[in-house]
């Protein structure tokens, strides 16, 4: 495997200009220039690229929606709202090498022919958005970037909702942190009303690889639906927490084993959450018979959404656990429509009462309703996060669930 | 244009039509919260679900345009049941005070549960609190445990008003409609945003318990605060006004009224009515029954020529009423002296939304009858004025010392020293007739309430007059 996004990562001062130059940063830029947009575009298709936010949509497909001959201004904008739990690849190549991302953010605008760019950071990340825009200075500063080219960051007041495409344009415009409704998509009016782009700092961070390499280095990578390398951010019940950066397919026992250096004491595996914490969790044995791949973990019934994997070992509650899930999900629904305002706050009262040892016969069922009327009857797919965690828990942890109420109190 | 099968039945509508929209052309109604016509589409309660074939996942109706060939479905299982989940979850945190809430017997949320759910609540944990009782604005009352968030109120506010007093704080299920820090919902139509609640959060602080509204009954009316002459329900029980409420006429007003009308009702009830026919004595108006009160009427106009009779109009009243009184004094009194009168322009009270300077809901329609605004004293001996009249043109008239005036009059004002018959005339709440407004829209209202005391209609006056005037 060839290193995609982590080349620079263990560079002392990887994150300066004249560290990051020397190791090949904007060294695509020169060929980037002697291509026209739409072969950059058709690069990026070729290379099978995905959107590392958390859907996998081909990113070539979607710079494709961008209307030909619009007369209004072209719009890209970078998603750096990183907060599902569970998920800090992004922080990683902001900390690390935020060249990479400008690399990366000059390609894209390029493919898209947009002038103007806007980084949304996640209200949090206020040192990652520092590095960020100290090297957007150097970068200016060396010419790099034009006066053609402007990179504007916003920074975001902490709601996980603005995470949401959509709603991290309202919220730039300034409104609410409310998804809207699509159609429109914002391929065709997006920020301002006009087409815009929104890619995650990973997709764009790959881009570089993409265009010194080539599509075809690209495309050697991974699985045939799942091409590349993917960050995949581990926390939990593991020996080495962190970032890694992997070829998509990698099994996820293999994973666990030579990369997180597996359970703390050698504990046994209960169960792992492969995608941040919206993504149904996987057993134990479905985790360890699983790969790390788009089309692999969709087969497991779950998703590799952002890489951002929890791993949980018989030493936790899963009641416990949900009840973290539906308490984060409660805490940060946006309140916009009625099955997910009401229902996630629902959910969690539920879990609390059922982890404090006040569960009810039908308890379970009631959750399994709540979280059918949710899913897929709002606007976003925010009421689908919490349902997903809640169905997947529920059915594949019932003993755990029923303990709780058997006994009357949390068994650990 | 594309053809959409709702329920069996097919429907041709417009490109761009909504399947909610459509559904109303041929007559299925399908549930909703937060859309409504005149605002824009926020899509976020979910009520209006249905089942599109073809589609696995419902659809929101208040957005989806139809397509031809669409085969929609509004009580199929998934439609019921998401319906019935929608239900579900705005009741889990709402309070259920239907027996405290005002807005009981014309509620969205209480209709729909009837006709849709009727489950028992399957909650069984605490309930969300939030405010309630609040006063935030001079004519509205907040309650947010009863808000289903449909942001009706809020879009109002910003679309309609563009006062952008309102919004939703907080999120999840914390979050509530709520007033700008250090702001109150002053704009001149927060009522509106009370008429647009589909529940019980916004309530009016003026007719807050003052009547359930079962017993009220609702005439269409037009209101007469002004020349725009807004379509209104007139709700009324019991010989007595409630409240009005806009009616839809997109010609006219829109769904919308402004404050200064809705609350303009008081006038018909107000303590200062003319009820009975006075006469002048020595100096004092007395009761006097409306036999005498029209004897002596006839008697004082035999005493002068035909051309010393005056007449003035009131844009204030309606056409009918106008016309009698033009009618009777042109062709059987043969007076040509035929003026008109009304309220002065008051500029402070236009805005560019609905309110008019113009006061007179039927300048346009009294125009027509004559032309001549009463201005200076004509020099006539008796003058027959309707209410409408200013002061300043009352008081010139009255410095000419003239053998008689005779006003007909539904209040009392300061006017009320001058004349020496008062003859006490119902308002437009109590009789049927037209208006022309400023746009020259004829508009016809009905009668809502009897007219109270011994008022009667100007037509009825007349009817009366002329059986005594030979």
């Amino acid at each position: 495997m060839k290193k995609v996004l982590t080349k620079n990562f263990d560079i002392p001062d990887s994150h300066t200009l004249k560290v990051a130059r020397a190791n090949g940063a904007y060294a695509s830029l020169d060929k980037l220039f002697k291509m026209k947009p739409e072969d950059v575009i058709e690069e990026v298709k070729k290379s099978g690229l995905r959107g590392r936010g958390g859907a996998g949509f081909s990113t070539g497909m979607k710079w494709g929606f961008i209307p030909k001959n619009t007369d209004k201004p072209v719009y890209l904008v970078v998603n750096s709202d990183e907060s599902e739990p569970g998920t800090f690849k992004d922080r990683a190549i902001l900390e690390k090498d935020p060249h990479l991302l400008i690399e990366g953010i000059i390609i894209a605008a390029r493919a898209i022919n947009s002038r103007t760019v806007y980084v949304y950071f996640r209200g949090e990340y206020y040192r990652q958005w520092e590095r960020f825009f100290g090297a957007l200075k150097e970068a200016k500063d060396a010419g790099l970037i034009g006066n053609d080219l402007q990179i504007h960051t916003h920074r975001g007041a902490g709601a996980y909702i603005c995470g949401e495409e959509t709603a991290l344009l309202n919220s730039i415009e300034g409104w609410r942190g409310w998804p809207r409704i699509r159609p429109p998509f914002p391929a065709i009016a997006g920020l301002f009303g006009c087409p815009t782009i929104v890619n995650n700092v990973e997709t764009l961070a790959s881009l570089p690889f993409i265009m010194n390499e080539g599509a075809a280095a690209y495309a050697a990578m991974g699985t045939e639906k799942s091409k590349g390398t993917k960050l995949i951010s581990v926390c939990g019940h593991v020996k080495k927490p962190g970032v890694y950066e992997i070829e998509l397919g990698l099994p996820i026992a293999k994973f666990l084993v030579e990369y997180a250096g597996g359970t703390i004491e050698e504990r046994p595996l209960k169960a792992v959450i492969p995608g941040g914490s919206s993504v149904p969790v996987l057993t134990a044995a479905e985790a360890l018979g699983g790969c790390l791949s788009y089309e692999a973990c969709e087969k497991a019934g779950t998703m590799l959404g952002s890489g951002g994997m929890i791993v949980i070992d018989e030493s936790a509650c899963v009641v416990r656990c949900l009840a973290d899930i539906a308490k984060f999900y409660h805490h940060e629904s946006c309140g916009q429509c009625t099955p997910c305002r009401e229902g996630c706050g629902w959910i969690k009262k539920i879990c609390d009462r059922i982890e404090a040892g006040d569960g009810r016969d039908g308890d379970l069922e009631l959750m399994l309703s709540i979280a059918d009327n949710m899913q897929g009857k709002t606007i976003c797919v925010f009421a689908d996060a919490l349902a997903m965690p809640v169905k997947s828990f529920v059915t594949k942890f019932r003993s755990d669930f029923e303990e709780h109420m058997r006994l009357g109190r949390c068994p650990k | 244009m594309p053809k959409v099968t709702i329920d069996g039945k097919i429907a041709e509508v417009e490109e761009g039509t909504t399947i909610l929209e459509a559904a109303k052309r041929i007559g299925i109604k399908i549930p909703h919260f937060c859309y409504h016509p005149y605002l824009t589409i926020a899509g976020n309660c979910r009520m209006c679900s249905v089942e599109v074939e073809g589609q696995a996942k419902p659809v929101i109706s208040c957005r989806e345009p139809v397509k031809d060939g669409m085969i929609v479905k509004t009580n199929s299982p998934m439609a019921v049941e998401v319906r019935k989940s929608v239900l579900e979850f705005i009741l889990i945190n709402h309070p259920v005070d239907c027996p405290v809430c005002d807005q009981s017997g014309e509620c969205d949320l209480q209709d729909y549960y009837f006709a849709h759910s009727r489950a028992p609540s399957r909650l069984t944990d605490e309930k969300v609190h939030k405010v309630k009782a609040k006063k935030i604005g001079p004519n509205v009352m907040l309650d947010a445990e009863r808000c289903v968030e449909c942001t009706r109120c809020v879009r109002f506010c910003q679309e309609i008003a563009k006062t952008n007093e309102m919004t939703i704080t907080e999120r999840s299920d914390h979050s509530e409609i709520a007033i700008y820090n250090g702001r109150e919902i002053t704009n001149a139509y927060s009522l509106c945003a009370v008429d647009i609640c589909p529940v019980g959060a916004l309530t009016s602080a003026d007719f807050r318990f003052k009547k359930r509204v079962w017993f009220l009954k609702s005439t269409p009316s037009v209101c007469n605060h002004c020349a725009t002459a807004c379509n209104i329900f007139i709700d009324h029980t019991d010989h007595t006004v409630y409240r009005y409420r806009p009616r839809e006429n997109k010609e006219v007003n829109g769904a919308w009224m402004c404050d200064a009308g809705a609350l303009s009702y008081k006038r018909i009830n107000a303590e200062d009515r003319v009820l009975f026919p006075m006469i002048g004595k020595d100096g004092e108006m007395a009761r006097t029954s409306w036999d005498e009160a029209l004897a002596n009427v006839a008697d004082v106009m035999k005493i002068v020529e035909p051309e010393e009779i005056a007449v003035i109009l009131s844009a204030q009243a309606s056409c009918e009423e106008n016309e009698s009184v033009a009618g009777f004094f042109r062709d059987t009194v043969k007076t040509p002296n035929i003026f008109w009168s009304g309220a002065d322009a008051d500029p402070s009270f236009a805005d560019n939304i609905l309110k008019d300077a113009d006061r007179n809901p039927n300048e346009s329609g009294v125009r027509t009858l004559t032309d001549k605004r009463i201005d200076g004293a004509p020099r006539a001996k008796i003058y027959f004025i309707m209410d409408g009249v200013t002061e300043k043109e009352l008081m010139r008239i009255v410095e000419t010392k003239p053998k008689g005036i005779v006003l007909i009059a539904s209040h009392y004002g300061s006017h009320q020293h001058y004349p020496d018959v008062i003859l006490p005339k119902a308002t437009f709440a109590e009789q049927s007739g037209t208006f022309v407004n400023r746009k020259g829209i004829r508009q016809k209202f009905e009668k809502a309430i009897e007219p109270r005391g011994e008022s009667l209609s100007a037509v009825d006056i007349i009817a009366r007059l002329r059986t005594i005037y030979k």
